[in-house]
């Protein structure tokens, strides 16, 4: 019994010392952050494009609806942000993950207390962005109720969590080849097909839509974009699909991670 | 004449290194190509998902839409070639104060820091790029001729962009790390995809007099495909050497702010 509560404890002092440490060094890089945020401003140039589109009637949405949506995904983007893989494939080729793998601990925590401290860091930057979106389009406001709220946070903390697993995964093979981050691209390409990032899926082929929904591309737009302004989405279906991802990801990740470190050199170190 | 001469001298001396040092890695070429099919498959997916149920974003047809997502791939390949590869290291020298070797060397530094390397990896979306404005063109049945005098005009929106990239570069002498503000702006000119028409009325200000995205994609191609008189050529025109000249002025100004990094 004792074992355990000192584990524990050992478990958050660990854990709160990652999270201040980081926490500290992100919020010297804020005005950073700020234009890393503004990048993906992308969601926001397709909602003028639909609202322009939903003015002249064209489509089932109103303007406001789109408003809503691609404000949604925006924030979903926000903390579903992953770039682990830059900062694994810069260990090692730099030879900076060598040190790391003496401390008794895993490296992943590290890397996950950055990107679990930059969230923090973001926080505030975006309520002051949606103050000023919802000031900029009166159309768009709405109260979410509590309930879709709740489900979409959880459902971003899952989606975090598997693109987390899924970019983990990749950068693994820095172990074998040298500009992995290459391969991170690819990623991109059927991301902005099948997330719903340059519109809302319901405006696809419904077989395309349908097809989008087994893959883990909609779970970090459109899923929670529908979840959080209350529109219909298969909610059930879309947390087991996320949960299998995670799942399948997680073991891949753990081979890989086993199969890479006995062929690690440790390069410049 | 003779400057001239020497200048597409050491353009070409620039060129063959950096061509050199980018075929070790010739693998790219594989990913470079598979990214620029992908984002350009995306882009017209995008723009099919506006079409498929009859709508026309802003009264463009969809082959002259096209016009204006091939300009795109176009000036995105022309940024992959030189403008990320040159710009994007101005933040680089300024940080480790390796730019007092560039303003060192007898040549202007505007020029070296613009032109120094050449990435063949942005080929792929200029051949794809021009590919798309063909095949439109000739679905469109634009005469050759009206296809020849566009050049005029890309050219110039490759000037404006040129100008708008090294502008926000220059910023870098005071805020050193600006490595951001231009993946921001890449993101503002994405807005270039699609025709200024089909933005509401705010975006198509901002778009016009802020950030002006308009001048790059959507003024060309009207001017190409006869959407709009020869004077918005010099409208264009007038934008883009305007920039050009601002660039070289505030480059200027901004160097008696530079106080160096290593000293």
């Amino acid at each position: 019994m004792t074992r355990i509560i000192t584990r524990l404890s050992r478990t958050r002092r660990i854990a709160s010392t990652l999270l201040s440490v980081w926490y500290a060094y992100m919020l010297e890089y804020r005005a950073e952050i700020f234009l890393w945020a503004m990048v993906g401003l992308l969601p926001l140039i397709l909602m003028g494009l639909w609202m322009q589109a939903a003015a002249s009637g064209a489509t089932a949405f109103s303007p406001g609806d789109f408003a809503r949506y691609f404000f949604a995904v925006f924030l979903a983007r926000q903390f579903t942000a992953v770039w682990v893989i830059y900062d694994f494939e810069y260990d090692v080729v730099d030879g900076r993950l060598s040190p790391y793998l003496l401390q008794p601990i895993d490296p992943v925590w590290r890397y996950m207390a950055g990107h679990a401290a930059e969230r923090l860091t973001r926080l505030p930057l975006l309520v002051g962005f949606s103050l000023a979106f919802f000031w900029l389009f009166p159309e768009a406001r709405w109260l979410p109720a509590v309930g879709d709220v709740l489900l979409c946070a959880l459902a971003l903390a899952l989606a975090f969590l598997l693109r987390f697993a899924i970019q983990y995964s990749v950068a693994m093979l820095a172990f074998w080849i040298e500009r992995v981050s290459e391969i991170e691209k690819f990623w991109f390409l059927l991301f902005f097909f099948f997330s719903g990032t340059i519109a809302p899926l319901d405006l696809y082929p419904p077989a395309v839509r349908d097809a989008a929904m087994y893959t883990p591309f909609p779970y970090f737009a459109y899923f929670p974009a529908q979840l959080l302004t209350g529109r219909p989405a298969p909610i059930a279906l879309g947390f087991v699909v996320m949960l299998g991802w995670l799942a399948f990801f997680f073991v891949v990740n753990r081979v890989l991670w086993r199969r890479g470190l006995k062929q690690h050199s440790g390069m410049g170190a | 004449m003779q400057a001239i001469l020497r200048h597409l001298r050491l353009v070409r001396l620039f060129w063959s290194t950096s061509l050199a040092a980018e075929m070790e890695y010739r693998l790219n070429f594989v990913v470079a190509s598979i990214n620029s099919v992908g984002t350009l498959a995306g882009g017209i997916f995008g723009l099919f998902l506006f079409y498929r149920t009859g709508y026309r974003p802003g009264g463009w047809r969809w082959e002259e839409a096209l016009v204006v997502m091939g300009l795109f791939t176009l000036l995105e390949g022309f940024t992959r070639t030189l403008l990320t590869p040159n710009l994007g290291r101005i933040v680089a020298h300024v940080q480790t104060g390796t730019l007092d070797f560039v303003l060192l060397k007898p040549i202007s530094s505007q020029f070296w820091l613009s032109m120094r390397n050449f990435s063949p990896w942005g080929l792929p979306d200029v051949a794809l790029g021009l590919g798309v404005i063909a095949y439109s063109a000739w679905r469109l049945g634009v005469a050759p001729a009206a296809i020849a005098a566009g050049l005029v005009p890309v050219a110039l929106s490759v000037v404006t962009l040129y100008s708008l990239w090294f502008i926000l570069g220059t910023t870098t002498i005071w805020f050193v790390k600006t490595y951001n503000v231009t993946e921001v702006l890449r993101g503002l000119l994405e807005a270039g995809m699609y025709p200024l028409a089909a933005y509401p009325a705010g975006y198509r200000i901002f778009f016009t007099f802020v950030v002006p995205v308009a001048f790059l994609t959507t003024v060309p191609a009207e001017i190409v495909l006869g959407r709009e008189g020869q004077s918005m050529l010099f409208v264009a025109a007038a934008v883009a050497m305007g920039l050009l000249a601002f660039s070289i002025a505030f480059w200027r100004f901004a160097l008696r702010y530079y106080t160096s990094a290593s000293s």
